[in-house]
C-alpha cells in the first residue's frame, strides 16, 4: 500500500489509516479536529496550507490547576467585569494557517471575544468572557485544536515587564532632526550670497539648533553615559572619543551661530548620532520567539495534584509544597521535588538532568529526584525538600547564574578604542600647540576640528554591521545566537567540549546487533509477530529491523508494562524485554540498551542497541581537532566508550558519569588555565557548564522546543557544520579590522583639512555620511559572501 | 519675503505631525510584530459554508482563468 499521510498534520498514517469524507487520517485526534474546523466552517484551514496541523494530545486532568483562581490572577495580563485578556504561548505557530486558525478563535466559542496572534514571538493574546468560558476550557479547547498552550512555572514569576522602545524613539527622534538639519542647511552649501538668503540666515541657523537639541540630551544619551562610566573606571572605551565628538561638534556649532562665524556643524552632528544609532538598531537581538534565558522554571509545571490527608486530590501550586506532602504523578508528567516513592511502578526518564539515556526502574522506597519524569502508570510520592531545595534547582543557585557573562568581555571596537582615543587626543593637542606659534587665533579652530572629524563613527559602525548581518546570516544557517558579541566570542575559543547524549548522539537508537544462541526460522518468525503488537520505541526499532515474516496469529499475548512482552502460539511462546523479565540471571552487559529474548523459558540472548551518532559527527571532530581541544563530558555511563573512541580524533579525553555541578567545575579549571571554552550541551544537566563557558551553545533537535539557557542554538542538522561556523567568525572579525584600517583611511584624510586649519562644515557633511556609508556597504557585501559559502560541505 | 516664515513654519509643522505620528505609533506597539499584519491582510472573508461551494468557486476562477 502506498503510504498515506494525514489530511491535518502531515504524517505518515502507518498501517491503518483512518478514513472520513474521502480524507485520510493518522489518529482519531486529527480526524476529530478536522471534524470540529468543517463543522464551524473553519475548513479553510486546510487551503491555506495543507497538512498544517497537529494531532492533540492526551491531557485528561492536566491543566486542572487553572481552576485555581490565584493561578489564574497570576497568568493573566488584564481582568475587568468578567473580561480577561491573556498571552498565551504556543509553540505550534509556524505557518499562515496557524495565524488564521487562531485569530478565528471566535468562531469556536462565543465566550471568545477576539485573539490576536504574534507570529515572530508565537503567542496568541486571547480577549475572552470568564463568564461564558473559563480559563481551564480555553486551554482545553485550543488544545483539543492541535494548539497545546505551553505553561510553565515561569510564565507563573514572570513580571509583567513592558517592551522597552527607547532605541526606536530616539532613532526616530535623530532621523527626524537629520533630515530637517539637512534641508535647512542646504542654502549654506552654495553659499550664494543672495540678499534674502543672508537675510533669513539666522532664522535658519537657530532653528538647526532647536533640531539638534533633543538629538544631543536624548538620543545621544548613551553615549555619554556611557564615556563617562568608562572613564570613571579608568578605562577608554570607543564611546569617549564618540561623545566627545558629539559634545565639541555641538559646542562649537553654537558658538559659531552665536558670534555669527559660520553655520555650525549641525547637520554632521545629527548625521553622526543617526547613523550610530542605525548601527545599534540593526545589531539588536532578532529572535524573539527563542529564549536565551531559560533556567529549570521553563521545564515544571506550575501546579501538582496533591493527596490530601483526607485522601482527596487537590491541586496545588509548586511552590507551596511543603516537605511530608504526598504527590500523584501522572504519566508523562515531571516530578517538581526530591521525594520518595510510596506508590506504584515508576519507570523514570533523567535524562534531561543527567543525560543518562535509559529511564530508571524504582520501586517504592527509592529516592526520586527533581527533574525526572514519570514514563509508565501514576504513581504516587512524598516530597522530602522543597522545590528550591531540591538537587536539581540547587544547581541554580551557583553564582555563575547571576553573572552577567557581556560585563566582562572586552569587544575588538572597545580595545582599539584606547589606542584611538590616546591618538586623537595627542594630535588634537600637537597640532592645537603648532598653530599656537603659527596662528593663535586659529587654536581652537583646529583643536575642535581634529576632535570632530576624528569621531570615530564608521569605526563604531563597523562591529555592528558586521556582526549584525553575521547573526542573520547564522540564523538562515539554523544556528541562532544570543547577541553579536557571541560571534566575537567564539572567534577567539580554542577548546571545544561536547557533551554525548542528545548532543553528538541522536534521540533515537541506531544499530542493533545481535548476541546470544543462533534463532530458528520458527522462532524468529514468531519473535516478529510478537513484536508487531507492542507500541514500545525499541519494539518498532526491533520489528523494522528483523527480516519479513508471514504474519502467524497469537494464540496469548499479554504485555507487562516496564518488563516486557510475552507471545505464544499453541506450541512455543516466547519472551522479549528485560534482562530479569526472561530470566536471565547474569547480566554481563548493563551498560548498553538490550532486549533480552527468551524462548519456551529458555534463554537465548539479547540484541543490543547501540547509539547512533550524528551526521557527520566524526569528519566535524577531525576538522576540528586541528586548532580546537577537544573533550567528551558525558553524564552517562561509560558503555559507548570504545565507539566514541572510534569516532573521535586520536587522544581525545573521555570523561562518564560526569554530574551537572562537576561539569561546571570542568569548564572553570580550564579558564583558569586560560583557556576559551566553548560547551556543546543540550540538557538542563550541561545548564552549568553552559553558562560557566564562554560560549555556551545547545543543540536542538527543534528549536521551538526548550533548550537551557545559553549564548547560541544549534539546529541538530547542522551538527555537521559547527566547525565551518566558528571559521566564518573569525573571518568576520577580519572584516572588521580591515573595516577600521579603511575608515581610519578616512579619517587621514580629514585630519589633513583638520590640522591645516581648513575644515569647512560641508567637508564635515560630506566625508562623515561617505565614509559610514561606505563602511556599511563594505562590510555587508563581505558578510554576505562569507555566508553564501555556509552550509555546504 | 516674509512668505519664508510662512512656508518654513508649515514644513516644520507638517514635519512634526509626521514625527508624532511616529511615535504615537511606536508607543502602540504597531512595530513590535512587523510580520503577523503581514499575512493578516491576506485573510479575506473565508468561512467556508460547505467545502463543495469552495472547490466549485476555485473551479470557476480556474475555467474563467483558462478562457482569458
Amino acid at each position: 500500500m502506498d503510504k498515506a499521510t494525514c489530511y491535518h498534520c502531515g504524517d505518515d498514517c502507518g498501517r491503518t489509516p483512518i478514513n472520513h469524507n474521502d480524507k485520510t487520517f493518522c489518529c482519531v485526534g486529527c480526524k476529530t479536529v478536522y471534524e470540529i474546523f468543517a463543522n464551524n466552517d473553519l475548513s479553510y484551514y486546510y487551503d491555506l496550507q495543507s497538512a498544517a496541523g497537529a494531532s492533540p494530545k492526551e491531557i485528561e486532568g492536566k491543566y486542572d490547576f487553572l481552576e485555581s483562581k490565584n493561578i489564574i490572577e497570576k497568568l493573566i495580563e488584564f481582568n475587568d467585569n468578567g473580561t480577561q485578556i491573556i498571552n498565551l504561548y504556543i509553540p505550534h505557530i509556524h505557518c499562515s494557517s496557524c495565524i488564521w486558525i487562531l485569530e478565528n478563535l471566535n468562531k469556536l466559542n462565543t465566550g471568545i471575544n477576539s485573539s490576536q496572534v504574534d507570529f515572530p514571538k508565537k503567542t496568541v493574546r486571547v480577549t475572552y468572557n470568564s463568564d461564558k468560558i473559563t480559563l481551564k476550557d480555553l486551554v482545553l479547547l485550543m488544545s483539543r485544536i492541535g494548539y497545546e498552550p505551553y505553561i510553565s512555572l515561569d510564565d507563573y514569576d514572570k513580571k509583567k515587564k513592558g517592551i522597552d522602545r527607547s532605541l526606536s524613539y530616539k532613532l526616530g527622534i535623530a532621523g527626524f532632526a537629520f533630515g530637517n538639519v539637512m534641508f535647512l542647511s542646504f542654502p549654506e552649501y552654495f553659499e550664494v550670497g543672495e540678499y534674502w538668503l543672508e537675510q533669513f540666515k539666522g532664522v535658519f541657523r537657530w532653528l538647526m539648533f532647536a533640531f539638534s537639541l533633543p538629538v544631543v540630551f536624548y538620543a545621544a544619551q548613551d553615549y555619554f553615559i556611557s564615556a563617562y562610566k568608562g572613564i570613571r573606571s579608568k578605562f577608554l572605551n570607543i564611546d569617549i572619543p564618540i561623545a566627545l565628538g558629539i559634545l565639541v561638534l555641538f559646542l562649537r556649532s553654537t558658538v559659531e551661530i552665536i558670534f555669527d562665524w559660520g553655520s555650525g556643524f549641525f547637520d554632521s552632528l545629527t548625521g553622526l548620532v543617526f547613523f550610530l544609532l542605525l548601527g545599534k538598531f540593526f545589531q539588536q537581538k532578532t529572535y524573539s520567539y527563542l529564549s536565551f534565558e531559560r533556567d529549570y522554571k521553563s521545564y515544571f509545571p506550575i501546579a501538582v495534584t496533591r493527596i490530601t490527608s483526607k485522601n482527596t486530590e487537590e491541586n496545588t501550586q509548586v511552590y507551596d509544597i511543603k516537605a511530608g506532602d504526598r504527590l500523584l504523578i501522572r504519566n508523562g508528567e515531571l516530578i517538581p521535588v526530591d521525594a520518595i516513592l510510596i506508590n506504584g511502578n515508576a519507570k523514570i526518564d533523567y535524562s534531561f538532568v543527567t543525560g543518562e539515556s535509559e529511564p530508571v526502574d524504582k520501586k517504592s522506597g527509592d529516592k526520586v529526584y527533581a527533574g525526572g519524569r514519570q514514563l509508565s502508570s501514576a504513581i504516587e510520592i512524598e516530597t522530602l525538600k522543597s522545590v528550591s531545595q531540591s538537587y536539581l534547582t540547587q544547581l541554580w543557585s551557583n553564582a555563575v547564574f547571576q553573572q552577567d557573562k557581556s560585563g566582562s568581555f572586552q569587544t575588538l571596537t572597545d580595545s582599539i578604542g584606547k589606542r584611538f582615543t590616546i591618538a586623537v587626543l595627542t594630535i588634537a593637542f600637537v597640532s592645537a600647540f603648532i598653530w599656537l606659534i603659527i596662528d593663535p587665533g586659529k587654536t581652537v579652530n583646529v583643536f575642535t576640528a581634529v576632535l570632530i572629524i576624528a569621531c570615530p563613527c564608521a569605526i563604531a559602525l563597523a562591529a555592528p554591521f558586521t556582526l549584525g548581518n553575521m547573526l542573520r546570516i547564522f540564523g538562515r544557517n539554523r544556528f541562532y545566537l544570543r547577541d553579536t558579541q557571541t560571534i566575537e566570542q567564539l572567534a577567539q575559543i580554542d577548546t571545544a567540549i561536547f557533551d554525548k547524549t542528545g548532543t553528538i548522539t541522536t534521540a533515537e537508537k541506531g544499530h542493533v546487533y545481535y548476541e546470544g544462541l543462533e534463532l530458528t526460522s520458527e522462532e524468529e518468525s514468531l519473535l516478529k509477530n510478537t513484536l508487531r503488537s507492542s507500541n514500545h520505541p525499541l519494539s518498532r526499532k526491533l520489528y523494522d529491523m528483523l527480516a519479513e515474516q508471514n504474519i502467524v496469529p497469537l494464540e496469548e499475548y499479554e504485555e507487562y508494562l516496564g518488563q516486557g512482552i510475552k507471545g505464544s502460539t499453541i506450541t512455543d511462546s516466547v519472551k522479549v524485554g528485560s534482562a530479569a523479565f526472561v530470566g536471565n540471571t547474569q547480566t554481563d552487559n548493563t551498560e548498553n540498551t538490550s532486549v533480552h529474548f527468551s524462548s519456551n523459558d529458555q534463554y537465548k540472548g539479547c540484541f543490543i542497541f547501540q547509539n547512533q551518532y550524528r551526521d557527520g559527527a566524526s569528519e566535524t571532530f577531525q576538522r576540528m581537532s586541528q586548532d580546537l581541544e577537544l573533550a567528551i563530558l558525558s553524564g552517562d555511563n561509560a558503555g559507548e566508550k570504545s565507539n566514541l573512541t572510534k569516532l573521535l580524533p586520536e587522544g581525545t579525553p573521555l570523561y562518564f558519569n560526569q554530574k551537572p555541578d562537576s561539569k561546571l567545575q570542568f569548564i572553570k579549571s580550564l579558564q583558569d588555565q586560560n583557556k576559551k571554552v566553548m560547551m556543546v550541551g543540550d540538557g538542563l544537566n550541561d545548564a552549568g557548564a553552559l553558562a560557566q563557558s564562554n560560549v555556551g551553545i545547545a543543540i536542538s533537535e527543534n528549536v521551538n522546543v526548550f533548550s537551557p539557557a545559553c549564548d547560541g542554538i544549534l539546529d541538530a542538522k547542522n551538527f555537521k557544520f559547527l566547525y565551518q561556523y566558528i571559521l566564518a567568525s573569525r573571518k568576520a572579525i577580519k572584516i572588521i579590522k580591515l573595516s577600521f584600517v579603511l575608515s581610519l583611511l578616512y579619517n587621514v584624510v580629514g585630519l589633513y583639512f583638520a590640522v591645516t586649519g581648513q575644515l569647512e562644515p560641508v567637508i564635515a557633511a560630506i566625508l562623515m555620511p561617505l565614509s559610514s556609508i561606505s563602511i556599511v556597504l563594505f562590510t555587508t557585501i563581505a558578510t554576505n559572501r562569507l555566508g553564501s559559502k555556509l552550509g555546504r560541505e | 519675503m516674509s512668505v519664508i516664515y510662512l512656508l518654513l513654519s508649515l514644513s516644520i509643522v507638517i514635519a512634526v505631525i509626521f514625527f508624532a505620528a511616529f511615535i504615537i505609533a511606536t508607543k502602540n506597539g504597531q512595530y513590535d510584530d512587523s510580520y503577523t499584519p503581514s499575512v493578516r491582510m491576506l485573510f479575506e472573508d473565508e468561512l467556508v459554508k460547505s467545502t463543495t461551494a469552495h472547490t466549485e468557486k476555485i473551479s470557476n476562477q480556474k475555467s474563467e482563468s483558462q478562457k482569458l
